[in-house]
């Protein structure tokens, strides 16, 4: 360390700082708006999320590595943080109409979910355990408050209380993992430690496999993987259904995004222990997650326990640890974002000012009395479950190719058994929805521009990547390729 | 031979006329009618071109296309007809125009809707006829599920629920099974020296798999296909679908969709493993004659008319089984006609049980009788369907299970003479039926109020019928058309048998030979995937 300042490549740092400055910018114009005028700030906030959208394509074919190698704007990097941008601007979308609903008018509320944002792409891009950590908690700590955004409401407080409490235990693992790590490795960055792994220069391997296994546990309670899911449901329940969809889709995705490159660029040669150990994890992940969701009757509950199922598929293909396996890994997470982005949506749409609507039973009759919504329910809900022409169906078939190419084929069986268990409880939502007839519902609020377009997209993306899956799987899997260094 | 892509043409002209219906205004409930029911008259007519430019000599596919699909994965739209399942595309464009037509009065309810899901159904099921490539295929194979689902669901009958919900889960759950038997294939087809990765049909039918690994692929296959015959012990979906889907589902389910299955036997199973087909012979053989005496014995005891119908079709697909693993050319020919024939008249059947249906509200046989007084023209067509569907010289059925039991009476005798026990069975019960519902005194009052047969509903079972004449008096247009391909298929399997017997494989080993085939495409494939491509 020689004390002069890393060379700064603002080209790179261009999205970053334009999501920080939206933030900012957004916080100083709340106290000067007056309160009817402030639901255009997330129209102002969606501006700052496509302009660091834009900024990201301009430097498509540019690859390096910036601040003494702590952050990396490569393949990898860039397309985790094109998967965030596209779920906080749907968020934002899904927001607009539902902060209106429930009278969250603040601007804290657009501020923190770029702030969030920024956390993930941070986590995403990061090449050092340290940066990576400081994404995770710009990332948590801005979500803890989002969960408690509804202040009058108890479960939102109560989801608020205990993401807080085990989201501080997880990153306690994390930090701990780290600390291990750097103490077997000497360095906290990725490709450092790699390369003191393949010279055999690890002090203390124990130590080493300790702190892997700290870091596996922490991001466990991250992406709500079994035994590490005991807050999902309930947090999920509580939040404001925009966050709930915001986390969901985003959070998990950028844990994912983390692990995969601490697993895959500094740790290979510790493949055969953290297989394993995933293994359990996915079988219990899938198995829990969708046997759990089968009981509910609360359509955010039972979507809280599929997305934890959900994590279970990824986690099939994380353990394989080759470049299909990783591939499918982010072609997943964006079939994943968007079609549970799309559901939430709908959730919000078929809201009421006075009531949630949050039972199942509620979506009786939606099929036939709205029927362009209630499609839009069933693609997401056929594409959850895996049925083509979706994108769900895709990535399966991704994750599972994986599976068996890397020879798991009993994990992959238990995969496709589940997602037959799975789809029981996603074609209750159909059911419900087109062969039960509904009780006389007062007439439907009238849907928002902002949350038409929201669903649009999501349905749109869901069937072209069910149909037309090549483009986005070659990008994947050239972005994974910076991986395998 | 593919300036004109009239395979997609076919598959693909009711998924335009979908998206047509769905801009027209709900309320308009007559044009929805008739445009669905156009394009599916102009999807039959168009496939009726197929058939006219179909070259009877080429045993291959014709009509092929070919495009990147999903190029990382080396799948492709490929698609195109061979003798096998050109009959079968004619059967489904011809059950599907019949079904909507049957429906005009039927279906009151959100009829755009429904209109909108038979024809996606449509589509669904032509593609899985005409698919070469496996993902692909998978994909319409699965996909299809969706609108027969909400079919059911939507437009079924009081237990419609339950029924779907079943019907779907079944299908699925013996799908996914094939998914991974596909995708366990496509690195198999990629792992040996010179291997290329594809999940094209044509080129994994040339694969030389050890025959333990043929085994696995082949139930992993034969479960999916099974459970759509659907095949004993798998049945137990069909008659609660069948009773609850509305009329046009029933004949489309009964009539395409069952067929699914045996087709899908005939044009994966048996080309990709036939080394296991062989060796798996005698177990669907017996499967196949527990399903049609099973099958005989059930319907005889049903009260109800649809589910008497649902399970003489366990009876039936058991016979076009029975054939089909008879491994012989007149075996698998009568059973590929046998397709057509039940297709023809079992649809027919629900068709005249629907109509009867919507007179009364009622199916159970007790509550009829004596109608041929009341009603002539229904009972002479009623005649002519039960009939053809215990197989009469001189209607199709007879055509179809001749063939199936020559060819199986080459092969197995027990096989033959147990099956034509079938056959008296069914005569049994169909004639029971006949004459219990038709016969006798007239029971109820509100029978006697029966209308005939309408001009429309003429119109929709006059061409039905004249088919199972046709078959009957002189199927040789239809055996001609499978013939080239059945031989080949056969060819096929009998070349991979001497093959095999000349090289004296010793089956204790195989399992070695397994191991070691895994080993070596993980190894090639493990780290890296294929960057080539």
């Amino acid at each position: 360390m020689d004390g002069s300042l890393p060379q700064v490549s603002w080209g790179a740092l261009l999205p970053f700082l334009l999501i920080t400055g939206t933030g900012l910018l957004v916080l100083v114009l709340d106290p000067l708006m007056s309160p009817e005028r402030r639901d255009r700030l997330p129209v102002l906030s969606l501006g700052g999320v496509v302009c660091a959208a834009l900024a990201l394509v301009w430097r498509l074919d540019q690859s390096d590595i910036v601040f003494g190698g702590m952050l990396a704007a490569d393949g990898f990097a860039l397309f985790f943080n094109l998967l965030f941008l596209l779920v906080a601007g749907l968020t934002l979308l899904i927001s607009i109409a539902y902060i209106r609903r429930t009278g969250l008018e603040h601007g804290e509320y657009s501020a923190l979910l770029l702030f969030s944002t920024l956390g993930m792409m941070i986590m995403a891009s990061s090449l050092d355990l340290m940066t990576i950590f400081l994404g995770l908690e710009t990332l948590s700590i801005s979500l803890y408050i989002l969960a408690g955004f509804l202040r009058d409401q108890i479960r939102s407080n109560e989801a608020a209380l205990k993401y807080l409490l085990l989201g501080a235990f997880a990153s306690g693992f994390v930090l701990y993992g780290i600390a291990l790590v750097y103490g077997a490795t000497g360095s906290i960055n990725l490709t450092r430690v790699a390369r003191a792994l393949a010279l055999g220069q690890v002090h203390d391997p124990t130590l080493l496999t300790i702190g892997m296994g700290l870091l596996i546990v922490g991001f466990g309670f991250k992406v709500a993987a079994v035994p590490f899911h005991m807050w999902a449901p309930d947090v999920y329940e509580g939040a404001p259904t925009s966050v709930t969809a915001f986390m969901i889709a985003g959070t998990k995705a950028a844990a994912f995004a983390a692990l995969l490159r601490i697993l895959m660029t500094a740790l290979p040669a510790l493949q055969p222990d953290w297989s394993r150990v995933l293994w359990v994890l996915a079988v219990a992940t899938m198995t829990v997650g969708n046997v759990v969701a089968l009981a509910q009757t609360n359509i955010k509950r039972m979507l809280a326990y599929s997305s934890i199922a959900h994590a279970g598929y990824v986690l099939v293909a994380l353990v394989t640890g080759t470049k299909l396996g990783s591939g499918a890994i982010l072609f997943y997470l964006l079939a994943y974002a968007l079609m549970n982005l799309g559901a939430f949506a709908v959730v919000v749409a078929a809201a009421r000012r006075e009531d949630e609507r949050l039972t199942i039973d509620d979506y009786a009759g939606m099929g036939l009395t709205r029927p362009a919504l209630g499609a839009a329910m069933a693609v997401f809900m056929f594409s959850l479950a895996g049925v083509p022409p979706t994108a769900g169906f895709m990535g399966k078939l991704y994750v599972f190719s994986a599976a068996i190419q890397g020879n798991y084929l009993g994990l992959a069986i238990i995969g496709v058994a589940n997602s037959v268990i799975s789809a029981f409880y996603y074609l209750r939502i159909t059911v419900v929805m087109y062969m039960v007839p509904g009780q006389d519902a007062p007439p439907a609020d009238r849907l928002s521009p902002a949350l038409v377009a929201a669903i649009l997209i999501a349905v749109g993306g869901t069937l072209l990547l069910g149909l037309f899956p090549s483009g986005i799987l070659d990008v994947a899997l050239r972005s994974v390729a910076s991986l395998l260094g | 031979m593919t300036e004109i892509p009239i395979v997609s043409i076919v598959t693909f002209l009711p998924l335009l006329g979908a998206a047509l219906l769905l801009c027209v205004d709900r309320r308009r409930e007559a044009a929805i009618k008739h445009l669905a029911f156009g394009v599916s008259a102009v999807t039959f007519l168009v496939s009726l071109g197929l058939y006219g430019n179909f070259r009877l000599d080429v045993p291959g596919m014709q009509f092929s296309e070919r495009v990147p699909w999903i190029t990382w994965l080396g799948a492709e739209y490929h698609v195109g007809v061979d003798g096998i399942s050109l009959l079968l595309v004619l059967l489904t464009t011809f059950l599907t125009a019949v079904a909507i037509l049957s429906s005009y009065a039927a279906v009151t309810t959100a009829v755009k809707e429904y209109m909108v899901c038979v024809l996606l159904l449509e589509t669904g099921m032509l593609g899985v006829f005409v698919a070469l490539d496996l993902v692909l295929f998978y994909v319409f194979w699965e996909g299809m599920l969706i609108p027969m689902y909400f079919l059911i669901g939507i437009w079924g009958g009081p237990r419609r629920i339950y029924a779907t919900i079943k019907f779907f889960l079944y299908t699925m759950a013996g799908g996914v099974l094939m998914l991974v038997g596909i995708i366990a294939l496509y690195f198999l087809s990629g792992g040996g020296p010179g291997g290329e990765y594809t999940f094209d049909l044509l080129k994994l039918s040339a694969l030389d798999l050890p025959f333990q690994v043929q085994a696995w692929l082949f139930l992993a296959f034969a479960v999916a296909f099974a459970i759509k015959v659907p095949m004993f012990p798998f049945h137990t979906w069909l008659p609660d679908a069948h009773v609850e889907a509305p009329t046009a589902g029933s004949v489309i389910l009964a009539g395409v969709l069952l067929k699914m299955g045996t087709y899908g036997f005939l044009r994966f199973a048996l080309p990709l493993f036939p080394d296991a087909t062989r060796y798996f012979t005698p177990l669907f053989s017996w499967l196949a004659i527990i399903g049609i005496l099973y099958g005989a014995l059930v319907s005889m005891v049903q009260p109800d008319l649809k589910k008497l119908v649902a399970y003489s079709s366990v009876s039936h697909l058991g016979f076009v089984m029975l054939g089909i693993f008879a491994l012989t050319a007149q075996g698998v020919a009568g059973a590929i006609l046998q397709m057509i024939n039940h297709g023809l008249s079992t649809g027919a059947l629900f068709l005249l049980v629907g109509m009867l249906y919507e007179r009364r509200h009622t199916r159970m046989i007790q509550d009829f009788g004596g109608l041929a007084r009341i009603v002539p023209v229904f009972t002479a067509a009623f005649l002519i369907v039960t009939l053809s569907s215990i197989g009469l010289p001189g209607l199709n059925g007879f055509v179809g299970e001749f063939l199936i039991l020559v060819g199986t009476f080459r092969v197995n005798v027990l096989y033959a003479v147990l099956a034509t026990a079938g056959i008296i069975l069914a005569a049994v019960y169909m004639l029971w039926m006949f004459q219990r519902v038709m016969f006798g005194p007239v029971t109820q009052e509100a029978n006697r109020g029966l209308v005939d047969l309408t001009p429309r509903e003429i119109a929709v079972l006059a061409p039905v019928l004249a088919l199972i004449v046709w078959i009957g008096i002189y199927p040789q247009p239809f055996l001609r058309t499978t013939e080239a391909s059945v031989a080949q298929l056969l060819a096929r399997v009998q070349e991979r048998k001497e093959m095999r017997a000349t090289s004296h494989e010793p089956r204790a080993t195989s399992r070695e030979i397994r191991a070691a085939s895994w080993a070596r495409h993980a190894s090639e494939t493990g780290g890296e995937g294929r960057d080539g491509r």
